[in-house]
């Protein structure tokens, strides 16, 4: 049946007849004036609300990272510096920018490489029926309702110089070569990494085993059948067929990668060795800070690295949805 | 390869016996292998929850790692809940979860029901436009909407008094920054996205069928949504409700950039605030932890289901 058609069998049996509406699959619907609007207001009432507070932010922020503002009075036009911020920035004129960047990018290879491969190795040796898999999902998965703040507290139990789990298990009190696993730059880090990954294998665990499940067991059985071992199975069978579900762990390691905060700023508000671009953005522009135009910079970079991930989660999306 | 594949081919006869007991060692090593991790992973918490019940004097003598000499007790637990008013923190946190739940799935399942149930030009640009939005690093965002925050007037109209705590009903500062209305608008809307995306993945699954038949039966679309759609999503309303809540009691970011003053702070971030003042040693940091993972531990031992459920509804059929 042709879109445009505008007669229809609904239109004569509808009681309060408005406009046609033709639906993608073909099919009519009678919409009355009155449920139009209802379904605008469904709409738009989030829809205004999320560009007001979401969308609007994002392009101010491009907007202040042109000028030096700082916060105070309005933005005239001898606020504006053009790209100075940026240059000031990329030339490491602001010296904990590209460490920031770069434990931003540990980070990511860090959960990418190391956290995430595990999360779907447990997936993977949990998903077949052996004793106890309930138990052990259920361990594994624990971290994950815990808030960031707690998993923050919890390991400085364990890593605290002379009252934590690790220095006093291996007896460096004792002997007085403690080890500051939080305080030392070149280590904190990697400290840092171990609390945030106990919260993420968990959490990549849970996807991907849901994802193993609704692969057709059929699929396995022929590869057994034809005499794949179960690495080869995995690899060859179930990690092609689970495409979509790798992009979004994907997607979803690098979106918390960018948007790690918490754990930094819990342990030590983001300074001596644990630098990152979501930090040095509230410590240059928020509260007493006045470098408004300077941290909205970072910002900006930030944003441009996120859309990466971004742009792949949702063409993946919409893959989805229109097959 | 090839010797394993021989073996499995020819499992179909009696050789299937055999190839089971050639792979119990490996049965062995995996149990070992997970037992061995299942302990790593336990042991951060177990050892949080142990410190929290020793007494500091038993362990300033005996050393951190030390068997328990002067008993277990509950006295960090005590110290904290009162030294730190605690019931205080907790009225917070559910001022501000409690409404930011509700009004969440109420916005994000209207926006799911006009764009899943109905075919119109721009519908998959909405739906993209939320979930883009919500996956943004909310530092991206965070100076420009704190500056809105400063700068927006809000009337202050009453308080609601109980006992020593005060809840404006809007503000009491005539802005939204420091306000519990502003801490839960945020929350509002960025998580609409993720919750729009998830309920539209699920709405998606309904037959169109219901709705249009519903519509030529005469039913105006609230009623379709309200009587008829959102009855069939119950499962994901449970579930997104119960993420929704552990995501906004666990968030720690728009409540220390958006609030002020410790006494509107949820006890997440509040309990930051106490780790220079309050804590002077680690059982107590114990204590004060535990006590603020009890909702979501609670989740964790009831709403598991609905829990999982919220977490891959977004991902596997997205």
């Amino acid at each position: 049946m042709a879109r445009t058609t505008s007669v229809s069998p609904a239109k004569a049996d509808s009681p309060e007849a408005g406009e046609l509406v033709a639906t993608a699959s073909g099919r009519y619907h009678v919409l009355t004036r009155y449920d139009r609007r209802v379904l605008m207001a469904m709409v738009g009432i989030p829809l205004f609300l999320d560009i007001l507070l979401i969308w609007w932010p994002t392009f101010t922020s491009l907007y202040y990272s042109l000028t030096n503002w700082d916060g105070v009075g309005d933005i005239t036009s001898q606020n504006f510096v053009g790209l100075k911020n940026y240059q000031f920035l990329l030339s490491g004129g602001y010296f904990q920018f590209w460490p920031a960047v770069e434990h931003n990018f540990i980070w990511l290879a860090w959960l990418t490489f190391v956290a995430t491969p595990l999360g779907i190795f447990f997936a993977v040796l949990l998903d077949r029926d052996i004793r106890g898999t309930r138990f052990y999902q259920s361990v594994f998965y624990l971290p994950v309702v815990l808030s960031l703040v707690v998993v923050g507290f919890i390991w400085e139990l364990q890593f605290a110089p002379t009252e934590g789990f690790i220095n006093n298990a291996f007896g460096l009190v004792k002997t007085g070569r403690i080890i500051d696993w939080l305080g030392n730059p070149h280590i904190n880090l990697f400290a840092v990494l171990v609390a945030a990954s106990w919260r993420h294998v968990g959490y990549m665990m849970v996807i991907y085993l849901a994802g193993l499940k609704s692969v057709d067991p059929t699929l396995r059985e022929a590869a057994k059948v034809d005499g794949a071992n179960e690495v080869q199975t995995f690899f060859r069978v179930v990690f092609p067929v689970m495409a979509p579900i790798n992009t979004v762990i994907v997607v979803l390691t690098a979106i918390e990668s960018l948007r790690a905060f918490d754990l930094a700023f819990i342990i030590n508000q983001g300074k001596n060795g644990l630098e990152l671009l979501s930090i040095l953005i509230t410590n240059n522009s928020i509260s007493e800070s006045t470098r408004v135009g300077f941290g909205s910079a970072i910002a900006v970079i930030l944003l441009v690295i996120s859309l990466g991930p971004i742009v792949a989660f949702l063409s993946q999306a919409m893959k989805v949805s229109r097959s | 390869m090839s010797i394993t594949g021989a073996l499995t081919r020819s499992a179909a006869t009696g050789t299937a016996v055999i190839a089971r007991r050639r792979l119990r060692p490996a049965r062995v090593i995996l149990h070992a292998f997970l037992i061995a991790m299942a302990l790593l992973w336990i042991f951060p918490l177990f050892w949080a929850v142990y410190s929290s019940f020793r007494p500091i004097g038993d362990t300033v003598v005996h050393g951190y790692v030390s068997l328990p000499s002067g008993g277990l007790n509950l006295d960090n637990y005590k110290a904290f809940w009162t030294g730190a008013d605690l019931p205080y923190f907790y009225a917070n946190t559910l001022v501000i979860v409690v409404p930011s739940v509700i009004l969440i799935l109420l916005l994000a399942s209207m926006v799911a029901f006009a764009c899943t149930q109905f075919s119109w030009r721009f519908n998959l640009t909405v739906l993209m436009i939320f979930t883009a939005g919500n996956l943004l690093p909310p530092q991206v965002i965070i100076v420009p909407l704190y500056h809105l925050y400063l700068s927006t007037p809000i009337p202050s109209i009453s308080e609601l008094d109980i006992g020593r705590f005060a809840f404006p009903f809007f503000s009491d500062n005539n802005l939204l920054y420091d306000q519990y209305i502003g801490i839960m608008l945020i929350h509002v809307v960025f998580q609409t996205g993720f919750a729009a995306f998830v309920l539209s993945n699920y709405m998606k699954t309904i037959s169109r069928e219901i709705t249009e038949s519903a519509i030529i039966d005469g039913a105006h679309v609230l009623r379709i949504c309200w009587n008829i759609v959102l009855p069939l999503c119950r499962p994901a309303l449970a579930a997104m409700a119960t993420l929704l809540f552990t995501f906004i009691y666990n968030d720690f970011f728009w409540a220390l950039i958006l609030l002020k003053t410790g006494d509107k702070r949820p006890i997440t971030s509040a309990l930051n605030n106490l780790q220079g003042e309050f804590f002077s040693n680690n059982n107590l940091i114990a204590a004060g932890a535990l006590l603020a993972a009890v909702p979501p531990i609670l989740v964790y031992i009831f709403l598991q289901k609905q829990f999982i459920a919220g977490l891959t509804l977004g991902s596997t059929k997205g």
